[in-house]
């Protein structure tokens, strides 16, 4: 049993199921990052947690107490909301006490709180203000120092990024990450960002359409994705995902794959699981597809291929080279400075100890 | 604007702009026109406006005619003035719209943060009932009132105003309370308070420029009615009840520098209430129509 466990949870309005037997245990300190496209049911199953949505079917426990029923403000949690929700007649300060006072909480300890949190968080020289005069990183501070003061079991953060331009919510997200390392909290986060997704968790429940796709650590998800949706949703560039077919030739396996030319091309597997003829779908990171002096030196299994490029894309820290693969875009990460045009037949490098196998039809992963 | 000649985009249509100008100056002298119709001749004696131009300013200045519109005119069979009517009149406004008004943010906070089902068909009814004319409900709620014990009395009054008017309150109310963030009530109740303390300490305080609106309307056709307080006022009138009986009565001298002077107290509540409050007025309108 976990420190948060939701056990089966479902979620309907009227006939529509918009979760599905969702079952997930966070352990205490977890940090639990919910991440999918808008409409996958990660914000409704974020609600049911914090009380504000009724639960359709299962349970959902904090402490090992089931908190079905229980009014939002007694599952002693707190949630950051994607627009802050500051109440704006109030200071800083009365915001971020609002829930200690309701909750009956004595003023000189109210003010102990308060001044602890603005300092960790630093915002001291803000309380006095109205919500309205600080700025969007500010707002998002105070957020989270509501949320902190009330010292609550689990922390609840729904996007709370979106709302900063690029580069504050680069500089937010590590210092969530801080936040959470230096008070090792429990929290759910939700996110459509698989980039805060990857950065900030130590596990992740990819959904979409009401499923959990895949739970793991952001490893386990990056290398090892449970199915097509997982390889592609993760990571950007997506992986790529070509049709091959399985041919064993001289006791090894090989995905032969047609090239930029339309001829066929061998790429060795490492995967050895797989029946000659069998037609997969090879999952390949862009970051696996490279020049031969880029390519990973602890790979076993590094595997040249031949083909035209079509686009080059630089982006200062890599080169985006884009070819075709199986018929398809394929689009490969290349050290900054590697020499490669556009229209020319390069040597690519393929790590083949990276790549996944997927079912065509059911489009899970071939486990080797 | 400046009247720098200048060859630029602003300078265009200049003329065509004078002349616009020039027509809603004309328009506005004519629509002040009664009033200063009204104005001038309160303050002359009565022979002056019986013997001569209307347009024209006093000869002789004098409050006269204030002073017995106010305390001695004969309004029906009693020479009391305006005075008790006014009263009256205060007696019933102004918890009538403090009633309404209040009833109808709780009704715009329940329609929008705590939805129901069928929410949506309570709001159609209430506001059809912006559209009910006041000529339909007299019957049945001069047998409720009755019925109430409240016929002829203030409360009465009170109460017929405070059912008429929630009708627009609550439609104000609802609009201005659907443009304000759900979240905010939801990080609120997560913070413990509940359905009148997040009412109290987070809507509340933001409902300003609505409440200005909702008291300005309320005030305004509340003070003005003439049919309810004819009808259910009974011994206790309201204002203009009192000066259609001044002005209507058909014995004697018509005393015009009077009646002018009584309608225009009847009508310096309003005057004052939207001078001090318009312009929250205007922006409170907005608020509620366009989504922040």
């Amino acid at each position: 049993m976990g420190f948060l466990d939701i056990r089966n949870v479902t979620k309907s309005y009227g006939q529509v199921q918009v979760l599905h037997r969702v079952d997930i245990q966070v352990e205490e300190g977890e940090f639990l990052v919910l991440v999918g496209p808008s409409g996958c049911g990660k914000s409704t199953l974020l609600n049911m947690i914090a009380g504000l949505e009724a639960i359709s079917g299962g349970e959902i426990a904090i402490k090992g107490r089931v908190v079905n029923g229980v009014h939002p403000s007694k599952r002693n949690i707190a949630m950051v909301f994607q627009s802050y929700a500051l109440y704006p007649n109030m200071t800083v300060g009365q915001n971020m006490t609002f829930g200690l006072e309701m909750h009956g909480v004595p003023k000189p300890e109210r003010d102990r709180a308060l001044a602890q949190v603005a300092k960790l968080l630093q915002i001291d020289h803000l309380l006095d203000r109205k919500p309205g005069q600080l700025s969007g990183g500010q707002r998002q501070r105070v957020a989270m120092g509501r949320a902190l003061v009330r010292n609550p079991d689990v922390f609840l953060f729904d996007e709370p990024l979106s709302n900063l331009d690029a580069k504050l919510r680069v500089d937010m997200r590590t210092e969530i990450k801080k936040l959470h390392q230096k008070l090792k909290t429990t929290i759910v986060y939700v996110t459509h960002d698989q980039i805060e997704a990857m950065t900030l968790s130590t596990r992740i429940a990819v959904m979409n359409k009401g499923h959990v796709q895949q739970l793991g650590t952001p490893k386990e998800i990056y290398d090892t994705p449970a199915n097509v949706y997982v390889a592609t949703f993760m990571g950007s560039p997506a992986m790529n995902i070509l049709p091959a077919k399985v041919v064993v030739q001289e006791g090894a396996h090989h995905a032969q794959i047609t090239d930029s030319e339309g001829a066929p091309q061998l790429l060795r597997l490492s995967q050895t699981n797989l029946a000659a003829g069998q037609e997969i779908l090879l999952g390949i990171r862009p970051e696996a597809i490279t020049d031969p002096e880029g390519a990973d030196r602890k790979s076993g299994n590094i595997v040249s291929l031949k083909n035209r490029v079509t686009v080059t894309e630089p982006a200062g820290a890599d080169t985006f080279v884009t070819m075709t693969l199986g018929g398809r875009d394929t689009i490969a990460r290349m050290r900054a400075d590697a020499s490669v045009a556009a229209g020319q037949v390069f040597d690519f490098a393929v790590n083949m100890e990276k790549a996944v196998a997927f079912d065509p039809k059911t489009e899970e992963r071939i486990a080797p | 604007m400046s009247a720098v000649a200048q060859e630029s985009a602003a300078g265009t249509g200049r003329a065509a702009r004078a002349g616009i100008q020039l027509v809603l100056v004309l328009f506005a002298l004519f629509y002040l026109l009664p009033l200063y119709v009204m104005g001038v001749n309160s303050f002359k004696p009565l022979s002056e406006i019986t013997g001569g131009n209307m347009m024209a300013l006093p000869q002789v200045w004098t409050l006269e005619a204030w002073g017995a519109a106010w305390s001695t005119a004969q309004i029906g069979v009693e020479p009391t003035g305006l005075r008790p009517y006014f009263l009256n009149s205060i007696l019933m406004v102004v918890p009538a719209v403090a009633i309404s008004t209040i009833l109808g943010a709780l009704n715009g906070y329940v329609l929008t943060k705590w939805r129901f089902r069928g929410d949506k068909w309570v709001f159609g009814l209430m506001l059809f009932s912006c559209f009910i004319p006041f000529q339909i409900v007299l019957i049945p709620m001069a047998v409720t009132l009755g019925k109430l014990g409240l016929a002829g009395s203030v409360p009465g009054l009170v109460l017929v105003h405070v059912v008429y008017g929630l009708g627009f309150t609550t439609l104000y109310f609802r609009n201005y309370y659907a443009a304000f963030p759900t979240e905010l009530v939801r990080a609120a109740q997560i913070d413990g308070a509940g359905f009148f303390r997040i009412f109290w300490r987070i809507l509340l305080p933001v409902s300003g420029p609505i409440a200005v609106v909702s008291v300005i309307w309320q005030f305004t056709n509340i003070w003005n009615d003439f049919l309810f307080g004819a009808s259910f006022g009974g011994t206790s009138q309201p204002m203009t009840v009192a000066l259609n009986n001044l002005v209507q009565s058909s014995t004697g001298v018509k005393e015009y520098n009077v009646h002018f002077a009584g309608a225009i107290l009847a009508a310096l509540p309003t005057l004052v209430v939207y001078i001090v409050a318009g312009r929250y007025f205007v922006r409170g309108l907005m608020a509620g129509s366009v989504k922040g």
